[in-house]
């Protein structure tokens, strides 16, 4: 029985992976998680220099999800690389490192450096709603999106995940633009734009008023995006949004994607990840599967 | 660490929407230190995040004490749950008071004061059960008083009430004004308001002060970063001015919190 994927060219030992800004820098974790049991860790954010993030209150539970308006609070690359990635190294996992910015320049600051480290593959953020510079304002027009792909990939010497955020008419544009723009692979949905009002107090649940709404009530606009979303590229696909268990994680590889990422999931149970990876296994065991590549996109 | 599903031992509501509950959670208890919390999951899927609680006093015997009060849909699950139910639990975690106990030791027979306000009060049980010395106990509430008598063994409790129904009229800082009360050193858990009267009386007074911070948190083991509060240093972490409350706290040296 084979778990391995190979996605955009990188093998990793199965398809499970951390969806970034929920799992730290896997550090975090390391008490809870067998970090090498991971498929990947993608890590949080980083960009070129320190982020300070938004004010508190951050996050607000919602019905079957949750709202957060982090804000990118980040170390900044450097210590990123003197910290983060050795750690991640002497654990044994493969590493997604997740790059936020606020302009092209920023990005690009960040990839050149993440370039010459032990990293696997990057995972850009254009799709964050909850900073008002960067982030979401690339990720809403076509032709911003094929610009930013277009100069990250030239600087760029990993393999380039765009991460797509949900928060658009038609996915399936942004997806293409990704694509022509010259990257190997797409990974969505990232959080879709919500907003949480405390009656009590007659204010906003946080502080930044509107957060990134994830956790499984989100999961069948997932499913239905990265399904979309493969059936208009040939570039492969990092599936996520509100993947709790492992039958959500093999929808949407049925649905499309190569590997999937866990994220609020992580909230809600510490070892979620090791859980959706044995469970995979077993499913893949009872019903004969004998390479989970056989399942993705199975579903036309 | 993991976590687990634990059995509750017993359940008592000790004043309105305040539950006291026992919980048989050895491999919790015996590593637990005073200022630490747990997170109590729901069984309510549809409610994912944990709940932070303070642990409030362990029994030496695996007993783990929590008292909550009931202000939504996860301490309300958790509330009507009864002996021999379930919970589950992960901890414990943070950064509790070890370092005011260490500032302390160093002290020549300093008067200690811990101070509880309202939910903050349990966690002051272990607090100050967990060191010897010169000890008064503050305690301050809205109006019903609650867990006031199990502090007695450690140390003289002193209490205060907004509406005066008991003890001083006013909050902990008048109670300890009015019963001239001069710490040497402040251990507080309480809301908001009370901590800032903390820091400034302790800034006042120019005497160490600790006090546990509170905020909505995610994973509660310093990943997510949704419960930070401004830090006048820099933080290890991100190395911006935003300790991790889960992580770094819950409780800090008051000098290092920035309430602004």
């Amino acid at each position: 029985m084979n778990m391995k994927v190979n996605f955009a060219g990188v093998e990793f030992n199965n398809p499970i992976t951390t969806a970034s800004g929920t799992f730290g820098s896997g550090m975090e974790y390391a008490d809870i998680v067998d970090l090498s049991r991971l498929g990947a860790v993608t890590t949080k954010g980083v960009a070129n220099i320190p982020w300070p993030g938004n004010p508190t209150p951050r996050i607000a539970e919602t019905y079957g999800g949750m709202i957060n308006s982090i804000g990118l609070q980040n170390p900044g690359i450097d210590v990123f690389i003197k910290r983060d990635i050795p750690y991640l190294k002497e654990c044994g996992t493969k590493i997604i490192a997740n790059v936020c910015g606020k302009s092209t320049e920023d990005y690009c600051e960040t990839v050149e450096k993440l370039s010459e480290t032990d990293v696997d593959m990057l995972e850009i953020n254009i799709s964050c709603p909850n900073v008002r510079e960067g982030g979401i304002a690339f990720g809403q027009n076509p032709k911003a999106v094929e610009s930013i792909t277009s100069d990250i990939k030239k600087r760029s010497k990993k393999p380039v995940i765009m991460k797509l955020t949900p928060n658009v008419t038609d996915i399936t544009e942004m997806a293409r633009a990704a694509e022509n723009g010259g990257a190997d692979a797409i990974s969505l949905i990232n959080t879709i734009t919500g907003m949480k009002i405390d009656i009590n107090r007659r204010t906003f649940a946080l502080a930044n008023k509107t957060g990134g709404l994830s956790g499984p009530a989100i999961h069948p606009v997932a499913v239905r995006m990265v399904y979309q979303a493969a059936n208009s590229v040939n570039i492969p696909i990092l599936g996520m949004g509100g993947v709790v268990t492992y039958e959500d994680a093999i929808e949407l590889m049925m649905a499309g994607a190569t590997m999937v990422a866990v994220g609020t999931a992580n909230f809600n149970n510490p070892n979620a990840t090791i859980e959706i990876i044995d469970g995979i296994a077993d499913y893949m065991k009872r019903t004969g599967i004998n390479d989970i590549s056989e399942i993705i996109g199975c579903v036309k | 660490m993991n976590k687990k599903r634990y059995q509750i031992i017993s359940k008592e509501i000790i004043a309105n929407d305040i539950v006291s509950m026992w919980i048989n959670a050895p491999d919790i208890a015996d590593k637990s230190a005073a200022g630490q919390f747990v997170s109590v999951y729901c069984d309510d899927k549809s409610a994912l995040l944990p709940r932070p609680i303070s642990i409030c006093d362990t029994d030496g015997k695996g007993g783990l004490r929590l008292v909550f009060k009931i202000v939504g849909k996860g301490t309300k699950e958790l509330s009507d749950k009864n002996a021999g139910d379930g919970v589950d639990i992960l901890g414990p975690l943070g950064n509790g008071f070890g370092e005011a106990f260490d500032k302390i030791k160093d002290m020549d027979h300093p008067d200690i004061a811990f101070v509880g306000g309202g939910v903050g009060i349990p966690p002051m049980l272990i607090s100050s059960k967990s060191i010897k010395g010169q000890k008064n106990i503050i305690l301050g509430y809205r109006d019903v008083t609650f867990m006031n008598e199990d502090f007695s063994e450690y140390g003289n409790v002193f209490i205060s009430t907004e509406d005066g129904s008991a003890g001083v009229k006013g909050n902990v800082i008048d109670c300890i004004t009015k019963n001239n009360l001069s710490p040497d050193v402040i251990l507080a858990c309480g809301p908001l308001p009370m901590l800032k009267g903390i820091k400034k009386y302790s800034e006042e007074n120019n005497i160490t002060a600790f006090v546990s911070l509170e905020e909505k948190m995610a994973c509660g083991i310093g990943a997510c970063l949704a419960c930070v509060c401004k830090s006048n240093e820099t933080d290890s972490h991100s190395m911006v001015k935003n300790k991790r409350i889960c992580k770094d706290g819950p409780v800090f040296d008051v000098k290092e919190v920035d309430f602004t």
